[in-house]
């Protein structure tokens, strides 16, 4: 196998793992949006980054935690609904993102690679900061894991038997924050949200306990960042439109597995 | 009043500008039943979420015993249905909760057969005694229960009033909840306090439900409500389930069968 191909997969495979927990949150909490937010933002990042000669990855990251930051405080301030606030700031640090990439003179960006990933050119450097970034998300969920479960089901209670909600709430938008800045080189900034949604929509129907939920989300991702490699391998199409394809593919399938028995 | 649980000293909360509560006083000692009654929008669940630390009020202090478990038991409970979740594993959500344990509380709120039930499948009255074995769980010092017998029949209210009576004897803890059922609370509590923004009246139920203040808060429901008596043929066991009657039901003029 090239070592292209390698890091390729090697890569994908660590995302689909943290992908499968953490998109298992975003389905229970309702924050495809919110994830699709941070998304978008993640351009404007990479644009900041170019700018003050900052690499993309720390850039990104930097700025989906900021972002994630004005969130809750707009929040909190403001009356317009949550999804307004969300729509606004898509699609407005996206557009931000775009022209200030295009104000750049004297550095040509490949955007495509940007807003949809190129995968087959993750390199060694790269892959350490995905397989690094995974694992530590994947740490602090599961640290997290039982006080991420406690607020989803009620936050009033959760705070009320002593749990730092607010904190909590904070640290997951952080996790999501960082695993976006690592998807950005794998699927790209407008297909990020659907490699954490796709999987865990697909697990839910089978899955009798939230961790089973997780781990089948998971699985599920594996299989998909496999076969959608497979796929951009043989058929010489965008790798990570792939993985998205072959995981809706999957989720398609889920319904035709008879529906968990309770 | 050092021996009180919680103390609530002119306390006052508001919205925008628009007071919702004003100066109340309240205090709490263990082993008693304090029932909040008072109409929509009185301030209810405002004042509720004072007692529980979950809003500031903006006005006045609240003063806590050291290290107060509070045992909350929530209006509602909305859980995802795509949160596959049962209802052992809700309680599982309290630290240091197994399974005996959890078996236990769910005994002693009669809700055992519902254990490894999916929580979304549940009745409205199993969840409430859900709820309520979570609260009990926390072997909490205070139990704080928002509308209790919500989404409960009458006949399950009473039982569930009662429970909640023999659980404060057991545990020793105070309760404080909020009703809007004039009639069932009046039976089941030692002191009642009538909220509308402020305390307009409070004591034991006999001494509030002739008080001018409240009979002009309720109006003529004051009066209907006190001399409402439910006829049942048949009793209902904790699990909600008919228990048959001694003797053959005679039926009575609004009899549809």
């Amino acid at each position: 196998m090239p070592d292209f191909l390698l890091n390729a997969l090697l890569a994908g495979l660590a995302l689909a793992l943290v992908a499968g927990p953490l998109g298992s949150f975003v389905v229970w909490r309702r924050m495809a949006y919110f994830g699709d937010t941070l998304a978008h933002a993640a351009l404007l990042g990479v644009a900041l980054g170019f700018l003050l000669d900052v690499s993309p990855t720390l850039a990104v990251t930097v700025g989906c935690v900021l972002l994630a930051v004005l969130l809750v405080t707009l929040q909190q301030r403001q009356p317009l609904a949550s999804d307004t606030l969300l729509g606004i700031l898509a699609h407005s640090t996206l557009s931000l993102g775009l022209v200030t990439i295009s104000l750049l003179d004297e550095v040509r960006v490949d955007l495509m690679a940007y807003l949809f990933g190129d995968l087959l050119a993750v390199s060694q450097g790269d892959l350490l900061w995905i397989i690094g970034g995974s694992a530590l998300v994947l740490a602090a969920l599961a640290w997290l894991w039982r006080s991420l479960l406690a607020i989803t089901v009620h936050e009033e209670l959760a705070q009320v038997e002593g749990l730092p909600v607010a904190a909590i709430r904070l640290a997951l938008m952080l996790l999501i924050a960082v695993v976006i800045a690592v998807a950005m080189k794998i699927v790209g900034v407008l297909l990020i949200t659907s490699l954490l949604i796709i999987p865990a929509a697909a697990a839910q129907r089978h899955a009798r306990t939230p961790e089973q939920m997780a781990a089948g989300a998971s699985l599920i991702g594996l299989v998909a960042v496999c076969a959608g490699l497979a796929l951009s391998w043989y058929q010489d199409t965008p790798a990570g439109p792939s993985i998205v394809v072959s995981a809706a593919g999957v989720f398609l399938l889920s319904f035709l597995l008879p529906r968990r028995a309770v | 009043m050092s021996d009180a649980l919680i103390r609530l000293d002119g306390v006052g909360v508001s919205f925008a500008g628009n007071p919702v509560l004003q100066d109340v006083q309240l205090a709490l000692k263990p082993g008693e039943i304090v029932t909040l009654i008072g109409p929509n929008g009185a301030g209810k669940t405002t004042l509720v979420r004072v007692v529980l630390g979950l809003l500031k009020p903006h006005h006045g202090s609240v003063w806590r015993r050291d290290r107060l478990r509070i045992g909350y038991m929530p209006q509602k409970l909305h859980v995802e249905p795509t949160l596959p979740l049962s209802v052992l594993r809700f309680l599982r959500l309290v630290p240091g909760v197994d399974r005996a344990r959890a078996l236990a509380a769910l005994g002693e709120v009669g809700a055992a057969q519902v254990i490894d039930s999916p929580l979304q499948r549940i009745s409205g009255g199993e969840l409430q005694r859900v709820l309520l074995a979570r609260a009990l769980l926390r072997k909490p010092e205070l139990l704080v229960l928002d509308e209790p017998v919500q989404g409960v029949d009458v006949a399950g209210q009473a039982e569930l009033y009662r429970l909640i009576g023999r659980l404060r004897k057991r545990y020793g803890c105070g309760v404080l909840m909020v009703s809007h059922d004039l009639h069932l609370v009046m039976s089941a509590t030692d002191r009642v306090i009538c909220l509308n923004r402020h305390v307009c009246c409070s004591g034991h139920p006999d001494q509030v439900s002739s008080d001018p203040a409240f009979r002009e808060l309720f109006g003529n429901d004051a009066r209907s409500l006190a001399i409402y008596h439910h006829q049942h043929d048949h009793t209902h066991d904790l699990h909600g389930s008919v228990v048959a009657p001694k003797q053959p039901h005679i039926h009575g003029p609004n009899c549809k069968h």
